[in-house]
């Protein structure tokens, strides 16, 4: 069995593709074979954009009608399979919608999930996985063994985002089928919080304070680089952050292209928790 | 009162109005995170031979747990955990807030097990308790990070879930969640029972008082195998995975301290500028 059909969980904001989609449709492509993206929502919306970086097929849930996507989209995702088109490698981003979507097909599938990656290689007829431990100082490469699908989730930035010419991908249905208890949780209502900047896994600087400062009036320095950088305010900080922390910090985007995606963090995050009792 | 099966084929307790609450809370016991990770040289798995504590992510599961039974008035809030040599100390900790039993799955076999396979353990170990009207976990533990392990035991379990809650309440047999977004937040709804994973900060978790501690060391921990739980495959055999390679990193530069003589801000940009990142 070679790696020949791969697919990516591709999500997308307001009809555009998010940039971790783009980043994995693009790795998607440089690993060879077919590329199919498969996401919730609108497909039509998406096949430009997804095609432009590498995929030739579009398979689109439609509207989910409130139910969470961890669910609904696994759950569609294993009706393809089942029908016949069944992945060697699905590509995740690590984020709330793909960790939870990942999650729930590993089960479904009975396959293993790797995460945290930060790159990919198809070795044989299997995939090795690159991921960063202890504050990214020890690399550890995992492989699959056993048949696929492989499941594995990336980190933003991981990969840069190129198009490659390639003609809007085409786009089929995939409902999501009946999805009896496990989908009674269902959205009520959406809120959207204020934001002016990017989000922070785009951000190319990223500037935070912490204990380090010595004090909380010291913070003043932190908006005051940020407000020179021209910064915004992120939303706020990643859920997933360690407990302890907290995050107020202002992200700042550059229209600087580069053939690598970076990330200048300026200071780390550190616990905040004295100064937030 | 109603029952639900779950896939494993063990009657799952609902809640009702006035009936008691019974929560189940996924705790992992790490080693102290203060202390430098290392991986052991034959397994390359993360070392976990020493002392291990109560992860401060499941803390906050503990609390609301604990706070959600308090304002039902009745009922009680139990504990799963994973952990090699039989570590019970990270439970202790757990019990000592308030919770009132645990369930420990300790078993040489299970070394190396992947995170699907450590879903299957703990949502047999949640089964073994008989259910609940809610299982609590964390989004992710602090060492090993997949974040995958709740939602999996709630596809286990055919229960439906609701991630990253930053809000929870429960309201006779349906918990109301917000659920933390990357643009906001959802209202989210979902009938019990339910899996929840809820975001450090959801609650403030109490520190066990001195009778906690002592009350902690009478409570009642059954300690199970995998076998005891009827999961097999587990350890190396049933992860699918396979390390390959350990290497360090690249080593990276040494930073720069910048000292603040009251234009810091200014020197930083410059340095920011000399990288050309701006």
């Amino acid at each position: 069995m070679a790696v020949n059909n791969i697919w990516v969980f591709a999500q997308a904001v307001d009809g555009t593709p998010t940039s971790a989609t783009l980043e994995l449709v693009t790795k998607a492509r440089q690993l060879g074979g077919s590329v199919t993206a498969f996401t919730a929502g609108d497909g039509a919306a998406v096949a430009a954009s997804l095609g432009a970086h590498g995929a030739s097929k579009v398979y689109a849930t439609g509207d989910l009608g409130g139910k969470l996507p961890g669910v609904a989209v696994a759950a569609a995702m294993k009706a393809v399979i089942d029908g016949g088109d069944s992945p060697d490698l699905i590509l995740f981003p690590q984020n709330m919608e793909g960790r939870d979507v990942v999650a729930r097909l590993s089960v479904k599938l009975d396959r293993t999930v790797l995460t945290n990656n930060v790159d990919v290689v198809v070795v044989g007829d299997s995939v090795a996985v690159t991921t960063p431990v202890f504050g990214g100082n020890t690399l550890v490469t995992t492989t699959f063994t056993g048949s696929g699908p492989y499941l594995a989730v990336f980190r933003p930035k991981s990969f840069a985002a190129e198009e490659s010419g390639g003609g809007a991908a085409s786009v089929t249905e995939a409902p999501v089928p009946e999805l009896a208890a496990t989908g009674a949780a269902t959205v009520e209502a959406s809120h959207v919080e204020e934001s002016t900047g990017p989000k922070l896994d785009e951000a190319a600087i990223v500037v935070s304070g912490g204990r380090g400062l010595g004090e909380a009036g010291k913070y003043v320095m932190i908006e005051t680089i940020a407000k020179l950088l021209k910064g915004a305010p992120v939303r706020r900080g990643p859920s997933w952050m360690p407990a302890g922390c907290r995050t107020a910090c202002r992200s700042v985007r550059r229209g600087r292209s580069s053939s690598r995606p970076s990330t200048s963090r300026v200071a780390f995050r550190v616990p905040l928790s004295t100064w937030w009792a | 009162m109603v029952g639900w099966v779950g896939r494993l084929g063990r009657r799952v307790p609902l809640g009702n109005n006035g009936d008691p609450m019974n929560v189940i809370v996924c705790v992992k016991q790490i080693p102290d995170p203060a202390l430098p990770g290392a991986l052991d040289a034959a397994t390359n798995t993360l070392k976990r031979d020493g002392k291990l504590i109560l992860d401060e992510s499941d803390s906050y599961g503990v609390e609301m747990a604990l706070q959600l039974v308090g304002a039902a008035g009745e009922g009680e809030v139990s504990l799963v955990s994973m952990a090699p040599n039989g570590e019970v100390s990270g439970m202790r900790t757990a019990l000592a807030m308030g919770a009132a039993r645990g369930v420990l799955v300790s078993d040489p076999a299970l070394l190396g097990s992947d995170a699907l396979t450590t879903a299957k353990i703990l949502a047999a170990a949640v089964q073994r308790l008989g259910g609940a009207d809610l299982v609590i976990a964390a989004t992710e533990s602090s060492d090993g990070y997949t974040g995958t392990v709740p939602e999996q035991m709630a596809e286990i379990l055919g229960l439906p879930s609701v991630t990253f809650a930053k809000k929870v309440a429960v309201d006779g047999n349906t918990v109301r969640v917000d659920r933390q977004t990357e643009a906001g937040y959802d209202e989210v709804v979902c009938p019990l029972p339910a899996l929840i994973t809820v975001t450090a900060g959801v609650v403030e978790p109490r520190y066990p008082s001195f009778k906690g501690i002592m009350a902690a060391k009478n409570k009642p921990v059954e300690q199970v195998t995998a076998a005891d739980l009827g999961v097999n495959p587990v350890g190396w055999a049933g992860a699918g995975q396979q390390i390959t390679d350990v290497t360090q990193a690249e080593a990276r530069g040494a930073g720069e301290i910048v000292e603040d003589d009251g234009e810091g801000f200014a020197k930083i940009v410059a340095f920011l500028e000399n990288l050309k990142v701006i």
